[in-house]
């Protein structure tokens, strides 16, 4: 339980105080987040600086190399003219295994490497086509962070806007925006994308349209309740009587009045769009190879998994996970500080 | 009680109707439906005969007609990829998604309702903090990854369960836990933050007063309390465990109507994608009915409204 | 005004320098500072003071509610009815509480829980202390409810709080609270959030539950008008302690602190025109900063030097009327 001091009376702050309030709310600033998100960015705008090798090039010879820290695997295997099937795990051609030592006999043994070790040339290993797993995540940052931004301020702008009419209007306007958002929760939407973007086409642009169908409900009903407080205010009936236009009192007095809220909801909401963006990667359905992005990454590697190779899938994984806890917890950090009223939301 | 019912009951038969509209106008605008009937050896008599079939010489209010009037009774054509009834294929698949969501659900139940209750009680403590670490990465993973990486720790490295399919028993036991993560991770956040304002509320306060010990004050007055919020959320946490069942059975290759959508859509199967979409919302709407009426059954304000 | 014939000398509970802190990141708040006082069989005690003066902390001590942490009962002794209760375990605690010592709390539309019925509530309470067969429980709650004037309980039993009115579901927690036959009734300013006709009607079913069952209360308010009324003593409590204690004719016709004076001339009385009410300037002093001195003395306008460097002991001004004043000295 927590305390109950609503009978202790507690002085009043002091100036002094209430400065020592705002510096320990910014002191509380979630540093670790804030460094990821900046790391993100870092990668996305720079991508084509930080990557030390091209992401949608590699060498096939260069395939499945796993990070740089792992050590390879070696094992004893007997040379022999041809491989057949269930001697893979345990024979070697001699053509290969000549090229580590030339004088090797048929029905000899020799030691192998059945995984390379990694190497400081890619430090997060190679793909199952020999292209650099770091460079491709950088760069993948750069995909995330373009559909982001993309998504929210045109599915942003249609939400604001769609819950300023309602809230301005009420009545019908109100009623069907408000049922179109009960509907959104009901229908598997993401299949609905994902029929989209298979029969419009595979585009980072149909992609983005297909995304601001998930978004604009949250930005529309926020938005909505705000107008609904607002609208009764006394600067806004006074905007009114002085001959305003309906445009010019919704989006010169009302709408600065959102602003705080809007921000925490649209962090919240970037999170949302990325593993929404990386579920139609990962399903097929996102930007089309072979650009790198986070979630096609992930698919990637799912069927290498069984032999071992576990990197492919793991560092963009990890990539997403970090963006958007960060993004959780900056967003909960920025809802505390400007708008605790939003604590009830989810 | 029943006026509520009823309006809960009416809501869904509008839901129900609005995606039958949007997939019906999908379906139109996607193109002809003929043309995934017909190959291209066929003759324009055929085509215009398919045409009288399928009502495409009539106005598309009357097609909509006809397509509802089929969806009522459970026709919704024949698949093109399995040249036989969609309904007999969605009913084959059906109890496999079910049996997987059931359990998800259950999962997300059992492990965020206590968690969340004892993260509240023990507010501060390690265990706190363990639960809230679970619930942001629960609310952090892609669900596919986190398949992904359980498939590869628990059955690859480890081999205690199978790896995919639906053969074994545990065969269901990673493709649960994936899928039921993220909302055991948002009920452990709302049973926690309703717990805790339950627990300093005024009859709480009396309950103990009258002499009520811990244990019943938590599980009987503030559990019952506590719940509401879970409830509201349960809704949503069905209809995206319908969404969630797409990638996790993607994932672990699990014989479902999610992995149904996906081979029905890279088919271009689009009577087979129609009726998929319409058995999910169907089921959605179901399970959001049957909550609402649980939710009457434990809110007495609600069943008195 | 009260007669004082009923009230024989029987002590049911004592308390002796109780003194409960809260530790907060401003620092340790002595929220109940090192009060004593007794309560005799059948009378009413009130405790007055502004709100934050650390009443319901006292009454929440007298139950063993305080949370811990942040709070903890720094030192005292809580004799009820033979036994310190600040030396038993909590389950012998929890014994206690509803059967010897029960609690009537201020608001009436939240402090029942909304999603069990009322009948299941009041049941709760009797289940818990007496071993009876459920029918019984159910034939004692009816009875409970019929004893707090609830007209229809037998139908009432089956409805959920949200069904009734704040005054009725006030009634209700009175039933829960005299529902065992307790020997001492804590009423946490049962009646401020009810109007003024209900108000009247539930002090006065208190009092004849008292005269029934020869109960003991402990009245919390900050109404003077109530404490007219209803108690036989009075303590008045400023910034954690008692100031002035003393019987109710004592407290009105002498009143012998300064702050006790203020606070009956801030009192509305119907017989007197006056301009503007009384109104007592300044703040109580932060209970995690308290001074060296007299607490009130900031506020008290015959203030001497003394005042500020030492508290004042408690000084008799007559038999069993007590206050802590230096100006008595």
């Amino acid at each position: 339980m927590a305390a109950d001091l609503s009978g202790i009376v507690i002085a009043p702050p002091t100036r002094r105080q209430k400065a020592a309030g705002i510096y320990r709310q910014f002191k509380r600033l979630p540093m670790l987040p804030v460094f990821i998100l900046s790391l993100v960015v870092i990668a996305g705008v720079f991508a084509p600086l930080l990557a030390p090798h091209d992401p949608e090039k590699g060498e096939l010879r260069e395939r499945n190399i796993p990070p740089a820290w792992s050590n390879g695997t070696q094992a004893v295997k007997i040379v022999v003219q041809r491989l057949s099937i269930n001697e893979r795990t345990t024979s070697v051609t001699l053509s290969d295994a000549q090229k580590i030592d030339p004088n090797i006999q048929l029905g000899d043994q020799i030691e192998v490497y059945t995984r390379p070790a990694g190497s400081t040339k890619f430090l997060l290993g190679t793909d199952h086509l020999g292209r650099d797993v770091l460079s491709r995540v950088i760069y993948g940052a750069r995909i995330s962070l373009i559909v982001s931004i993309v998504t929210l301020a045109v599915g942003g702008t249609i939400g604001v806007t769609m819950g300023l009419m309602a809230g301005w209007y009420g009545g019908i306007v109100d009623e069907v925006l408000m049922r179109l958002v009960d509907i959104k929760l009901a229908i598997p939407l993401i299949l609905i994308a994902l029929v989209l973007v298979i029969t419009l086409g595979q585009s980072l642009w149909i992609i983005v349209t297909v995304l601001c169908l998930f978004i604009w409900p949250r930005f529309a009903r926020q938005v909505r309740g705000e107008v609904l407080q607002l609208k009764h205010m006394d600067y806004v009936a006074l905007a009114k009587v002085s001959g305003a236009s309906t445009a010019r009192i919704l989006f010169i007095h009302i709408f600065p009045g959102t602003i705080n809220t809007l921000i925490v909801v649209a962090t919240l909401q970037v999170g949302i769009v990325i593993l929404l963006e990386s579920t139609l990667s990962f399903l097929g359905a996102g930007v089309p190879p072979p650009t790198p992005a986070w979630g096609s990454m992930i698919a990637d590697g799912r069927d290498k998994l069984a032999g071992g190779v576990w990197w492919i899938s793991t560092f963009p994984g990890i990539a997403i996970m970090l963006t958007v806890m960060s993004l959780n917890l900056f967003g909960d950090w920025l809802r505390d500080t400007l708008d605790p009223r939003l604590r009830q939301l989810e | 009680m029943q006026k509520y019912l009823v309006r809960r009951f009416l809501l869904a038969l509008v839901t129900l109707l609005s995606v039958s509209l949007i997939i019906f106008i999908m379906s139109r605008v996607s193109g002809d439906p003929r043309h995934i009937y017909l190959d291209d050896y066929s003759t324009q008599e055929d085509w215009d005969r398919m045409g009288v079939v399928l009502g495409l010489d009539k106005p598309y209010y009357q097609q909509y007609g006809i397509f509802l009037k089929g969806a009522v009774r459970g026709d919704f054509g024949i698949s093109v990829r399995e040249a036989r009834p969609v309904t007999e294929v969605v009913l084959e698949r059906a109890p496999a998604t079910l049996m997987l969501g059931g359990v998800a659900f259950t999962f997300s139940l059992l492990v965020g309702v206590p968690l969340g209750i004892l993260s509240a009680v023990k507010r501060g403590t390690m265990l706190d903090w363990f639960g809230k670490i679970v619930a942001l990465i629960g609310q952090s993973a892609p669900p596919f990854w986190m398949g992904i990486m359980l498939m590869f720790f628990f059955a690859v490295k480890l081999g205690m369960v199978p790896p995919y399919g639906k053969q074994e028993w545990n065969s269901i036991i990673l493709p649960a836990v994936t899928l039921g993560w993220y909302y055991a991770a948002a009920n452990l956040r709302l049973v926690r933050s309703a717990m805790l304002d339950v627990l300093d509320s005024e009859y709480i306060k009396l309950a103990r007063a009258k002499g009520v010990n811990s244990r019943t004050i938590i599980l009987k007055h503030a559990f019952r309390n506590a719940l509401i919020p879970p409830l509201t959320f349960a809704g949503v946490t069905i209809g995206a465990l319908v969404t969630g069942s797409l990638v996790v059975e993607t994932v672990f290759a699990w014989p479902g109507l999610g992995r149904l959508a996906i081979e029905a859509l890279f088919a271009f199967d689009y009577p087979l994608l129609q009726g998929v979409v319409i058995t999910f919302t169907l089921l959605y709407v179901t399970a959001a009915f049957l909550v609402d009426v649980l939710y009457a059954y434990i809110d007495p304000r609600i069943r008195y409204a | 005004m009260v007669t004082e014939t009923r009230i024989n000398t029987e002590t049911v509970l004592t308390v002796e320098d109780l003194r409960t802190y809260f530790t907060t990141r401003w620092g340790t708040v002595k929220a109940v500072d090192g009060i004593s006082f007794d309560l005799r069989r059948g009378e009413t005690l009130g405790i007055v003071g502004e709100s934050g003066c650390g009443k319901s902390v006292t009454m929440l001590s007298l139950m063993r509610l305080i949370p811990i942490p942040p709070g903890r009962i720094v030192s005292g002794k809580i004799i009820l009815d033979g036994d310190d209760i600040l030396q038993i375990s909590e389950q012998e605690m929890a014994r206690i509480r509803g059967s010897k010592i029960a609690l009537i709390i201020q608001d009436p539309m939240t402090s029942l829980n909304p999603v069990f019925s009322i009948g299941n509530q009041v049941e709760e309470a009797i289940k818990i202390h007496q071993d009876i067969p459920k029918r019984s429980v159910t034939a004692k709650a009816l009875e409970m409810l019929r004893k707090v004037n609830i007209p229809a309980a037998e139908s009432r039993m089956k409805d959920y709080p949200h069904q009734m009115s704040g005054g009725m579901r006030q009634r209700v927690v009175g039933a829960i609270g005299i529902s065992c036959q307790p020997q001492v009734l804590i009423a946490d300013e049962p009646t401020t959030s009810l109007d003024v006709t209900i108000q009247a009607q539930y002090l006065k079913l208190l009092k004849d539950i008292q005269r029934d069952d020869n109960l003991s209360i402990i009245f919390i308010t900050h109404d003077f008008g109530i404490v007219a009324k209803m108690c036989d003593r009075v303590a008045v409590m400023y910034a954690g302690r008692i100031v002035e204690h003393g019987s109710v004719r004592d407290i009105f016709n002498n009143p012998s602190h300064p702050y006790t004076e203020a606070l009956l001339a801030s009192v509305p009385k119907m017989d007197r025109d006056v301009d503007r009410l009384y109104s007592i300037e300044g703040q109580p002093p932060p209970l995690h900063d308290l001074p060296v001195g007299c607490a009130f003395a900031n506020r008290c306008p015959v203030v001497m030097d003394k005042c500020l460097e030492q508290y004042p002991d408690s000084m008799a001004v007559a038999d069993g009327h007590v206050a802590s004043c230096w100006k008595l000295e």
